[in-house]
């Protein structure tokens, strides 16, 4: 009893929170702020994704995307200098409607998904679905041919930044 | 365990080399340039070796992630020759365009590794991690030489819209997952003969063919192709042209034929049309072309045209003609190239048509033989470029396909104009301007031996190479 009383009060907080910092995300004025709000986003969805036992999403969800994708999103902003903001503020340009019209479209779709998948019903998956131990022996039997090729091709990855780098200085 | 290793032998080899030749730049620094161009070819070498001797197992390995098959081997044999002749001609070509040594090879030979284990798997995920390997290490090498603005422009140019490409492919492969919860290649058919037409999978279907319509070059998705071969260096536009396309065409062909071929009839009007677009686009582009490598980019999107002539059909019979365009291409190309890599000199000079002009009079051998691929290409008689152009349209013919067989023939001879424009530059026109001393040193000319040879070969025997084409293509039975 007390353990589910515990992952209901661990549920509200991440999705209050989750909602609460993607919507402080889409209106902060300076970009900076905007990425700094996203990564508190991803890290409440991280919790949730915890809560239904799918432990390796969860995991990827911080290593990759509040880890790698925010670094890269923190340095385009950092790089072209967006730290001002946009100047013009209110003007309504086709590019601006035609988002809040896709935005508005997106979230209809969301809440028809909910409503016809019933998502009120969903349940946690059973421990062993996606959890590290699961995902890590898949890679090193069923799947071992394509990790090692990964492998290499991370190598290659690396190789080719040094070389596009080193080629300045010369 | 010991079985599954012994199959992928030529990849351990080539990949070991690899990692080899890193670790000898970085103990040797500078000096290692020819050892490093001769340890590839020992590295090539060895693979094909292997390549041969596992050349009639039939096998699987890796839980059916891998799978040898006389297709594979054929192709890997081919993949590996190109990567010798590459290396041969690179040799000289390095030193003068004073590249990284280091990292040229080695990526190179992860290139061509990549490109083997494309082709020698009915598993979409090893595909796409092969296509990866292959795609990461080209877009490297096109921006590897000199403080080219153009180099780098190809090489960012080619990675950007290659994400792009990898992007949809990658998309293709979760679709056919998602409906029909399988990666490996043939269940697909037997999903679709039991009657699954869900237009996820079609969806799927689509997604996969823009994927490699873009590594393959074919319109509307040829738009990096010019810009990325005049970039690139010479011989990395020569391993592109070459290995890159046979890897990515042989690929698709196992994929659609393999698993695609019940639907292949709905989807011959798609490709039928994108046939007829490229081979037309790209031979009237390429008539106004100044530049050779940018000329000769626009003959390999008509090239890839052709083939698609013999793909759509769906004849799996006769798919042994593509096969063997694949070899006659792959030669003719890296022949062309290797004439363009005599001719220019170090800062991208002598790449207009212009500079062809007289050749004939001060070079005749080196007119002789670009003369000789140019006529392969446009597909006179005897050589290889004839008998595989030859095969296509009958293929086209036998199938039914008698309008697009005849679209073919004439994009042919439109094609004729543009090379024999270069020839006629080279024999009958007065030089226009100075050209400088061009280094006729025997790599370049080995490598553009060997090519005639073969074209010559081939184009002469040809019932060599349609035999073991044939059986390459019995796998699709």
């Amino acid at each position: 009893m007390a353990e589910i009383v515990f992952k209901w009060i661990v549920f509200f907080i991440a999705s209050i929170l989750s909602i609460f910092s993607s919507v402080m995300m889409v209106t902060r004025k300076n970009p900076v702020h905007s990425a700094l709000w996203l990564v508190v986003t991803f890290i409440s969805l991280a919790v949730l994704y915890f809560l239904l036992n799918a432990t390796f999403i969860a995991i990827s969800q911080v290593i990759v995307y509040a880890g790698a994708i925010m670094m890269l999103f923190l340095f385009v902003i950092m790089l072209i200098h967006l730290e001002k903001g946009p100047e013009e503020i209110g003007k309504m340009t086709v590019s601006r409607i035609f988002a809040v019209v896709l935005t508005v479209l997106l979230f209809v779709e969301i809440l028809v998904g909910v409503y016809f998948y019933r998502a009120w019903t969903v349940k946690p998956e059973p421990m062993p679905f996606g959890d590290p131990k699961t995902v890590g022996k898949l890679l090193y039997t069923k799947y071992l041919f394509p990790f090692e090729i990964a492998s290499v091709l991370l190598l290659v990855g690396i190789i080719g930044a040094v070389v596009l780098a080193k080629r300045r200085k010369m | 365990m010991m079985d599954d290793l012994s199959l992928v032998m030529p990849e351990v080899v080539l990949c070991g080399f690899g990692l080899l030749l890193l670790l000898i730049e970085a103990f040797l620094g500078e000096k290692s340039k020819s050892l490093l161009g001769i340890l590839t070819l020992i590295a090539a070498s060895s693979a094909l070796f292997f390549v041969l001797r596992l050349s009639r197992l039939n096998g699987e390995a890796f839980f059916g992630l891998y799978s040898l098959d006389p297709l594979a081997s054929l192709i890997k044999g081919l993949i590996l020759v190109i990567l010798v002749l590459i290396t041969v001609a690179s040799i000289r070509y390095v030193e003068r365009e004073n590249a990284i040594a280091g990292e040229y090879y080695p990526l190179l030979i992860f290139s061509t590794l990549g490109m083997m284990i494309m082709v020698s798997t009915t598993n979409l995920l090893t595909i796409f991690i092969g296509v990866e390997l292959m795609s990461i290490s080209v877009y490297v090498l096109c921006g590897m030489f000199r403080e080219n603005v153009r180099s780098a422009e190809a090489s960012l140019k080619y990675f950007l819209l290659g994400a792009f490409a990898s992007a949809f492919l990658v998309y293709g492969i979760s679709l056919l997952y998602g409906s029909t919860g399988s990666l490996d290649i043939r269940a697909y058919s037997e999903a679709i003969s039991a009657g699954n037409y869900s237009s996820v999978l079609m969806l799927g279907v689509a997604l996969i063919t823009v994927g490699f319509a873009f590594k393959i070059a074919l319109v509307p998705f040829h738009m990096w192709t010019p810009d990325v071969y005049e970039g690139a260096p010479t011989s990395v536009t020569a391993f592109m042209a070459a290995g890159v396309k046979t890897a990515a065409f042989v690929t698709f062909l196992r994929i659609f034929y393999t698993a695609f071929l019940p639907v292949i009839k709905d989807w011959g009007g798609v490709l039928w049309l994108i046939a007829v677009i490229t081979m037309s686009y790209a031979n009237l582009t390429a008539l106004v072309q100044e530049n050779i490598k940018r000329m000769l980019a626009y003959s390999s999107i008509a090239h890839a045209g052709y083939i698609l002539v013999a793909f759509v059909t769906g004849e799996r019979s006769l798919s042994s003609s593509i096969i063997y365009y694949l070899f006659a291409y792959a030669f003719m190309n890296i022949g062309a190239f290797t004439c363009v890599m005599l001719m220019e000199r170090k800062g991208e000079e002598n790449l207009d048509i212009d500079s062809y002009a007289g050749l004939s009079g001060k070079h005749p051998l080196l007119s002789l033989c670009l003369s000789i691929f140019l006529l392969s290409l446009t597909g006179v008689p005897p050589l290889a470029g004839f008998m595989a152009k030859f095969y296509v349209f009958s293929t086209a013919i036998k199938a039914g396909y008698v309008w697009l067989a005849i679209i073919g023939v004439l994009n042919s001879v439109v094609a004729a104009y543009y090379y024999l424009r270069v020839i006629m530059y080279m024999y009958f026109k007065e030089p226009v301007k100075e050209i400088g001393e061009i280094d006729l040193s025997s790599p370049y000319f080995l490598v553009v031996f060997i090519c005639i040879f073969f074209l010559l070969y081939l184009g002469i025997f040809p019932r060599d190479l349609t035999l073991l084409a044939e059986g390459a293509v019995s796998v699709f039975f």
